[in-house]
Protein backbone atom coordinates (compact mmCIF):
# COMPACT_ATOMS: atom_id res chain seq x y z
CA UNK A 1 0.00 0.00 0.00
CA UNK A 2 1.94 3.27 -0.99
CA UNK A 3 0.39 6.67 0.41
CA UNK A 4 0.12 9.59 -2.21
CA UNK A 5 3.15 11.77 -1.04
CA UNK A 6 1.53 15.54 -0.12
CA UNK A 7 4.48 16.65 -2.28
CA UNK A 8 2.72 14.85 -5.82
CA UNK A 9 -0.75 16.19 -4.61
CA UNK A 10 0.71 20.22 -4.58
CA UNK A 11 2.36 19.48 -7.84
CA UNK A 12 -1.06 18.47 -9.50
CA UNK A 13 -2.74 20.73 -7.53
CA UNK A 14 -0.34 23.76 -8.59
CA UNK A 15 -0.49 22.29 -12.49
CA UNK A 16 -4.73 22.68 -12.24
CA UNK A 17 -3.77 25.92 -11.25
CA UNK A 18 -1.63 26.56 -14.02
CA UNK A 19 -3.90 25.09 -16.57
CA UNK A 20 -7.45 27.20 -15.16
CA UNK A 21 -4.93 30.25 -16.16
CA UNK A 22 -4.42 28.90 -19.23
CA UNK A 23 -8.50 28.57 -20.21
CA UNK A 24 -8.75 32.21 -18.65
CA UNK A 25 -6.12 33.64 -21.01
CA UNK A 26 -7.65 31.46 -24.08
CA UNK A 27 -10.81 32.99 -23.06
CA UNK A 28 -8.82 36.52 -23.10
CA UNK A 29 -7.10 35.64 -26.56
CA UNK A 30 -10.31 34.57 -28.50
CA UNK A 31 -12.15 37.61 -27.73
CA UNK A 32 -9.68 39.05 -30.46
CA UNK A 33 -10.77 36.61 -33.12
CA UNK A 34 -13.92 38.64 -33.28
CA UNK A 35 -12.12 41.01 -35.02
CA UNK A 36 -11.02 38.54 -37.37
CA UNK A 37 -9.30 35.44 -37.80
CA UNK A 38 -5.79 37.36 -38.29
CA UNK A 39 -5.62 38.42 -34.85
CA UNK A 40 -5.43 34.74 -33.94
CA UNK A 41 -1.66 35.83 -32.79
CA UNK A 42 -1.64 37.41 -29.54
CA UNK A 43 0.05 37.51 -27.11
CA UNK A 44 -3.04 36.21 -24.55
CA UNK A 45 -3.60 32.87 -26.68
CA UNK A 46 0.10 32.76 -26.98
CA UNK A 47 0.31 33.05 -22.77
CA UNK A 48 -2.64 30.21 -22.88
CA UNK A 49 -1.22 27.80 -24.55
CA UNK A 50 2.10 28.10 -23.28
CA UNK A 51 0.13 27.63 -19.63
CA UNK A 52 -1.62 24.45 -20.85
CA UNK A 53 1.70 23.32 -21.93
CA UNK A 54 3.83 24.49 -18.76
CA UNK A 55 1.23 22.46 -16.88
CA UNK A 56 2.03 19.19 -17.56
CA UNK A 57 5.74 19.56 -16.05
CA UNK A 58 4.07 19.89 -12.73
CA UNK A 59 1.91 17.16 -13.18
CA UNK A 60 4.13 14.94 -14.76
CA UNK A 61 6.28 15.24 -11.74
CA UNK A 62 3.62 14.51 -9.03
CA UNK A 63 2.05 11.75 -10.81
CA UNK A 64 5.75 9.90 -10.61
CA UNK A 65 5.00 9.09 -6.85
CA UNK A 66 2.07 8.44 -6.18
CA UNK A 67 -1.44 6.60 -6.69
CA UNK A 68 -3.04 7.91 -10.21
CA UNK A 69 -6.31 7.53 -8.55
CA UNK A 70 -5.84 10.08 -6.52
CA UNK A 71 -4.29 12.40 -8.35
CA UNK A 72 -5.90 12.11 -11.55
CA UNK A 73 -9.17 13.50 -10.27
CA UNK A 74 -7.26 16.11 -8.63
CA UNK A 75 -6.27 17.82 -11.90
CA UNK A 76 -10.41 18.39 -12.67
CA UNK A 77 -10.30 20.39 -9.63
CA UNK A 78 -9.07 23.05 -12.40
CA UNK A 79 -12.72 23.10 -13.60
CA UNK A 80 -13.58 25.03 -10.20
CA UNK A 81 -10.90 27.35 -10.33
CA UNK A 82 -11.67 28.34 -13.84
CA UNK A 83 -15.71 28.87 -12.25
CA UNK A 84 -13.96 31.28 -9.59
CA UNK A 85 -12.05 33.01 -12.65
CA UNK A 86 -14.88 33.41 -14.64
CA UNK A 87 -16.68 35.31 -12.04
CA UNK A 88 -13.61 37.42 -11.17
CA UNK A 89 -12.35 38.22 -14.56
CA UNK A 90 -15.70 38.12 -16.54
CA UNK A 91 -17.88 38.56 -13.99
CA UNK A 92 -20.07 35.32 -15.01
CA UNK A 93 -22.91 34.42 -12.67
CA UNK A 94 -22.19 31.51 -9.94
CA UNK A 95 -25.25 29.57 -10.56
CA UNK A 96 -26.96 26.66 -9.05
CA UNK A 97 -26.67 24.96 -12.48
CA UNK A 98 -23.29 25.46 -12.56
CA UNK A 99 -22.38 24.12 -9.34
CA UNK A 100 -24.62 20.89 -9.75
CA UNK A 101 -23.12 20.10 -12.93
CA UNK A 102 -19.41 20.48 -11.73
CA UNK A 103 -20.20 18.71 -8.73
CA UNK A 104 -21.68 15.47 -10.97
CA UNK A 105 -18.53 16.21 -13.17
CA UNK A 106 -16.29 15.93 -10.08
CA UNK A 107 -17.93 13.13 -8.60
CA UNK A 108 -17.77 11.19 -12.18
CA UNK A 109 -13.97 11.73 -12.29
CA UNK A 110 -13.32 10.46 -8.97
CA UNK A 111 -15.46 7.36 -9.58
CA UNK A 112 -13.79 6.92 -13.21
CA UNK A 113 -10.19 7.37 -10.91
CA UNK A 114 -11.05 4.62 -8.74
CA UNK A 115 -12.32 2.18 -11.26
CA UNK A 116 -9.43 2.91 -13.10
CA UNK A 117 -6.46 1.56 -9.97
CA UNK B 1 -25.21 17.81 -48.29
CA UNK B 2 -26.84 20.21 -46.39
CA UNK B 3 -25.83 24.27 -46.94
CA UNK B 4 -27.68 25.77 -44.00
CA UNK B 5 -28.70 29.06 -44.96
CA UNK B 6 -27.76 32.07 -43.04
CA UNK B 7 -31.64 32.68 -41.62
CA UNK B 8 -30.51 32.82 -37.92
CA UNK B 9 -33.95 33.76 -35.92
CA UNK B 10 -33.11 36.57 -33.83
CA UNK B 11 -34.23 35.20 -30.47
CA UNK B 12 -34.64 31.33 -30.58
CA UNK B 13 -31.32 30.53 -31.08
CA UNK B 14 -28.76 31.21 -28.53
CA UNK B 15 -25.26 32.61 -29.30
CA UNK B 16 -23.63 30.07 -26.60
CA UNK B 17 -25.47 27.11 -28.12
CA UNK B 18 -22.74 26.92 -30.81
CA UNK B 19 -20.20 27.24 -28.43
CA UNK B 20 -21.76 24.26 -26.71
CA UNK B 21 -21.23 21.93 -29.98
CA UNK B 22 -17.97 23.22 -30.59
CA UNK B 23 -16.43 22.36 -28.00
CA UNK B 24 -18.33 19.12 -27.76
CA UNK B 25 -16.39 18.79 -31.11
CA UNK B 26 -13.04 19.50 -29.00
CA UNK B 27 -13.70 16.34 -26.51
CA UNK B 28 -14.02 14.05 -29.53
CA UNK B 29 -11.08 15.32 -31.02
CA UNK B 30 -8.91 15.21 -27.44
CA UNK B 31 -9.98 11.90 -26.87
CA UNK B 32 -8.85 10.46 -30.42
CA UNK B 33 -5.41 12.29 -30.39
CA UNK B 34 -5.40 10.64 -27.02
CA UNK B 35 -5.76 7.33 -28.47
CA UNK B 36 -3.54 8.07 -31.34
CA UNK B 37 -0.46 9.42 -29.18
CA UNK B 38 -1.29 5.78 -26.72
CA UNK B 39 -0.47 4.20 -30.02
CA UNK B 40 2.28 5.98 -31.19
CA UNK B 41 3.78 5.46 -27.50
CA UNK B 42 3.99 1.97 -28.10
CA UNK B 43 5.45 2.36 -31.58
CA UNK B 44 9.01 0.85 -31.64
CA UNK B 45 11.50 3.79 -31.55
CA UNK B 46 15.25 3.13 -31.85
CA UNK B 47 17.38 4.47 -28.35
CA UNK B 48 18.42 8.35 -28.33
CA UNK B 49 21.60 9.32 -26.66
CA UNK B 50 21.76 13.16 -26.60
CA UNK B 51 25.72 13.35 -26.56
CA UNK B 52 25.99 10.91 -29.00
CA UNK B 53 25.17 12.75 -32.67
CA UNK B 54 25.19 9.70 -34.56
CA UNK B 55 22.00 8.48 -32.84
CA UNK B 56 19.88 12.31 -33.52
CA UNK B 57 19.14 10.79 -37.32
CA UNK B 58 18.13 7.35 -36.38
CA UNK B 59 15.59 8.68 -34.12
CA UNK B 60 14.66 11.58 -35.81
CA UNK B 61 13.61 9.32 -38.96
CA UNK B 62 11.81 7.17 -37.14
CA UNK B 63 9.77 9.88 -34.86
CA UNK B 64 8.82 11.08 -38.17
CA UNK B 65 7.79 7.34 -39.18
CA UNK B 66 5.59 7.17 -36.16
CA UNK B 67 2.48 8.07 -37.96
CA UNK B 68 -0.10 7.64 -34.84
CA UNK B 69 2.06 10.37 -32.98
CA UNK B 70 1.99 13.20 -35.48
CA UNK B 71 -1.21 12.37 -36.47
CA UNK B 72 -1.63 12.79 -32.81
CA UNK B 73 0.19 16.05 -32.27
CA UNK B 74 -2.04 17.28 -35.37
CA UNK B 75 -5.56 16.54 -34.33
CA UNK B 76 -4.66 17.90 -30.89
CA UNK B 77 -3.73 20.98 -32.53
CA UNK B 78 -7.17 21.31 -34.39
CA UNK B 79 -8.61 20.48 -31.46
CA UNK B 80 -7.13 23.70 -29.77
CA UNK B 81 -7.86 25.75 -32.71
CA UNK B 82 -11.00 24.61 -32.00
CA UNK B 83 -11.58 25.29 -28.34
CA UNK B 84 -10.64 28.89 -29.01
CA UNK B 85 -12.85 29.40 -31.87
CA UNK B 86 -15.67 28.04 -29.22
CA UNK B 87 -14.47 31.06 -26.49
CA UNK B 88 -15.00 33.74 -28.54
CA UNK B 89 -18.77 33.78 -27.51
CA UNK B 90 -20.15 32.11 -24.60
CA UNK B 91 -19.55 31.71 -20.91
CA UNK B 92 -16.40 30.17 -20.34
CA UNK B 93 -17.34 28.59 -17.27
CA UNK B 94 -20.33 27.12 -18.60
CA UNK B 95 -17.73 26.01 -21.83
CA UNK B 96 -14.64 24.41 -19.70
CA UNK B 97 -16.30 22.05 -17.42
CA UNK B 98 -17.37 20.19 -21.16
CA UNK B 99 -14.39 19.23 -21.45
CA UNK B 100 -14.66 16.44 -19.11
CA UNK B 101 -16.73 14.91 -21.66
CA UNK B 102 -13.40 13.55 -23.29
CA UNK B 103 -12.87 11.03 -20.01
CA UNK B 104 -15.90 9.31 -21.21
CA UNK B 105 -15.42 9.26 -25.11
CA UNK B 106 -11.08 8.02 -23.79
CA UNK B 107 -13.25 5.57 -21.29
CA UNK B 108 -15.21 4.25 -24.76
CA UNK B 109 -12.48 4.17 -26.73
CA UNK B 110 -10.15 2.31 -25.32
CA UNK B 111 -12.93 -0.53 -24.44
CA UNK B 112 -12.64 -1.13 -28.21
CA UNK B 113 -9.04 -0.38 -28.81
CA UNK B 114 -6.98 -1.48 -26.21
CA UNK B 115 -9.76 -3.94 -24.55
CA UNK B 116 -9.97 -2.20 -21.11
CA UNK B 117 -12.61 -3.63 -19.39
CA UNK B 118 -15.58 -1.01 -18.25
CA UNK B 119 -15.82 -1.90 -14.32
CA UNK B 120 -18.98 -0.70 -11.80
CA UNK B 121 -16.93 2.50 -10.93
CA UNK B 122 -16.02 3.47 -14.45
CA UNK B 123 -19.32 3.06 -15.55
CA UNK B 124 -20.73 5.38 -12.78
CA UNK B 125 -18.30 7.76 -13.57
CA UNK B 126 -19.08 7.96 -16.94
CA UNK B 127 -22.74 8.28 -15.98
CA UNK B 128 -22.19 11.05 -13.46
CA UNK B 129 -19.59 13.35 -15.87
CA UNK B 130 -22.48 12.77 -19.06
CA UNK B 131 -25.48 14.35 -16.58
CA UNK B 132 -23.19 16.98 -15.31
CA UNK B 133 -22.47 17.99 -18.69
CA UNK B 134 -25.73 17.34 -19.86
CA UNK B 135 -26.77 19.82 -17.15
CA UNK B 136 -24.58 22.42 -18.39
CA UNK B 137 -26.07 22.45 -21.89
CA UNK B 138 -29.32 22.55 -20.22
CA UNK B 139 -28.67 25.93 -18.25
CA UNK B 140 -26.95 27.52 -21.15
CA UNK B 141 -29.75 26.87 -23.18
CA UNK B 142 -31.87 28.55 -20.60
CA UNK B 143 -29.57 31.24 -19.69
Amino acid sequence: MNKTPLSSILLVLFASLIGSFGAVFLKLGAAHLNRGFRYIVNWQLAFGIALFLGSSVPFVMGIRHGELSVLYPMVSLGYVWTLFWSKLFFNEPITKGKLGALALILAGIICIGVGGS
Amino acid sequence: MTSSPPTIPTHSVKRSNKSVYMVLGCTVFAAAAQVLMKFGATHPMPQMNPSEPSTWMPFAMALLGNYQLLLGYGVQSGNALLLILALRDGELSMLYPIIALTYVWVNLLSMYFFHEHLNFWKAIGIALVIGGVALLGRASSRA
